[in-house]
């Protein structure tokens, strides 16, 4: 499936029929919450049992905001689409919801928020949908209004899905010109599918609570999700056309006249007419030049 | 919208110095109960601008809270219970919002304020 980011604006691409799914769909509702509780992890929030105060960016239908609620926290969440805020009014979360856009900057005051989460939004920014848009203007006014509202030390866990290399370069580029300390925290990096980059920020100078946490599964751990999907039951499996083939075992001398004479003897055993073993067999060609 | 969103939003539109607090208009409002957590409330405290949040308070119908507050009074269990009603009990539903500075008008449609700057205020 080509990247939403390439279809339509964010306003336009998550229209009614979109955000429904984000209530149907119990696969999509089950992801977002394992998503939204591994950022909330992430956060590190003191463990004293206090709500905070956190902002959830890009909050659509409130899917992840709902883990957030769950763990007592409070919440506001920004999104740019209308209907994917109808959809959580409907849901009626606990959170605040602003319709905004995160490119023009956040609007809060400094220092009064306790962390952020972002799931599936940054990469947006990624992308001039009209033509007053520059992206690296919008990610500078989302970073730096996100590092002015955040509280000193607070952290701000952005989830996204990068294109390629460069763009995941100039959002963190963006971020640490904006002052933050962090760096990218890769879950399950040897999954294709349950893959998962997460842009740990902190605000304020690096000091050893700046340490990145360990991304999930980097020691050859297996994730639940690829024991769990089994292959035989799904019908198309393949996505990507350049997808890479399994290699060919292609030695620098060939396979050599040991392996040759053993399938001869093989064919023969299974009754086949098969040309004798002589000093030709398997010989070596001359180097002609 | 919650006023405790209010007490934190500020108006961004290119030029304004102080965009907060944002004026409320309220013209719709519900309310809906909320477990009192004292701990977020102390919490919260240090970070409340009171004067607006007495202000919006005001501005939907609820004059219950002191004009001036300082974190002393966080021990009465009256005033916990008033701030924690201002605070996240009062949910706006229509009305608006707007800028001190610049006049500029923010709408709250079902309770979601529209924060979508124009072109040329960015």
């Amino acid at each position: 499936m080509p990247r939403p980011e390439l279809q339509a604006p964010p306003d336009i691409f998550y229209n009614e029929a979109e955000a429904r799914k984000y209530t149907t769909s119990s696969r999509i509702i089950e992801i977002q919450a394992r998503i939204s509780q591994r950022a909330l992890e992430l956060l590190a929030l003191p463990n004293d049992g206090v709500p905070r105060l956190l902002l959830d960016i890009g909050c659509g239908s409130g899917l992840s905001g709902e883990t957030l609620s769950e763990n007592g926290h409070h919440w506001i969440g920004y999104d740019i689409s209308p209907s994917m805020l109808d959809v959580a009014m409907e849901r009626e979360v606990d959170g605040d919801l602003l319709l905004a856009d995160m490119g023009q900057g956040l609007g809060l005051r400094p220092g009064v928020v306790d962390g952020a989460i972002s799931i599936s939004a940054v990469q947006w920014l990624c992308y001039a949908d009209k033509s007053s848009h520059e992206p690296r203007m919008r990610l500078k006014a989302f970073f730096g209004s996100l590092y002015r509202c955040l509280a000193r030390g607070a952290r701000a866990v952005l989830q996204l899905y990068a294109e390629n290399m460069d763009q995941s370069e100039m959002i963190m580029t963006y971020a640490m010109r904006a002052g933050f300390a962090g760096g990218i925290v890769v879950d399950w990096p040897h999954s294709s599918k349950a893959r998962k980059a997460y842009l740990v920020l902190t605000c304020g100078p690096p000091s050893a609570q700046t340490s990145l946490p360990k991304g999930k599964g980097e020691d050859g751990e297996m994730c639940s999700e690829d024991e769990e999907s089994d292959d035989e039951n799904q019908t198309v499996g393949i996505y990507e056309r350049n997808r890479p083939r399994k290699k060919l075992k292609i030695n620098k001398n060939g396979k050599g006249r040991g392996w040759v004479f053993k399938k001869k003897e093989q064919m023969r055993k299974k009754g086949y007419n098969v040309p004798p073993d002589t000093k030709y067999t398997a010989r070596k060609r001359k180097a002609h030049f | 919208m919650r006023l405790l969103t209010h007490n934190m939003l500020a108006s961004n539109v290119k030029g304004v110095t102080n965009g907060f607090p944002l004026r409320l208009e309220a013209e719709k409002w519900a309310e809906k109960e909320v477990e009192l957590n004292a701990d977020f409330l102390r919490h919260m405290f240090s970070k409340i601008e009171w004067k607006a949040l007495a202000g919006a308070a005001r501005a939907v119908g609820y004059g219950e809270l002191p004009d001036e507050a300082d974190a002393s009074m966080l021990d009465s269990e009256d005033f916990l219970r008033r701030f924690h009603h201002a605070l996240l009990e009062i949910h706006v539903e229509e009305g608006a919002l707007v800028c001190p500075e610049s006049g500029r008008r923010f709408p709250i449609n079902k309770g979601i304020p529209n924060m979508l700057l124009h072109e040329d205020e960015i």
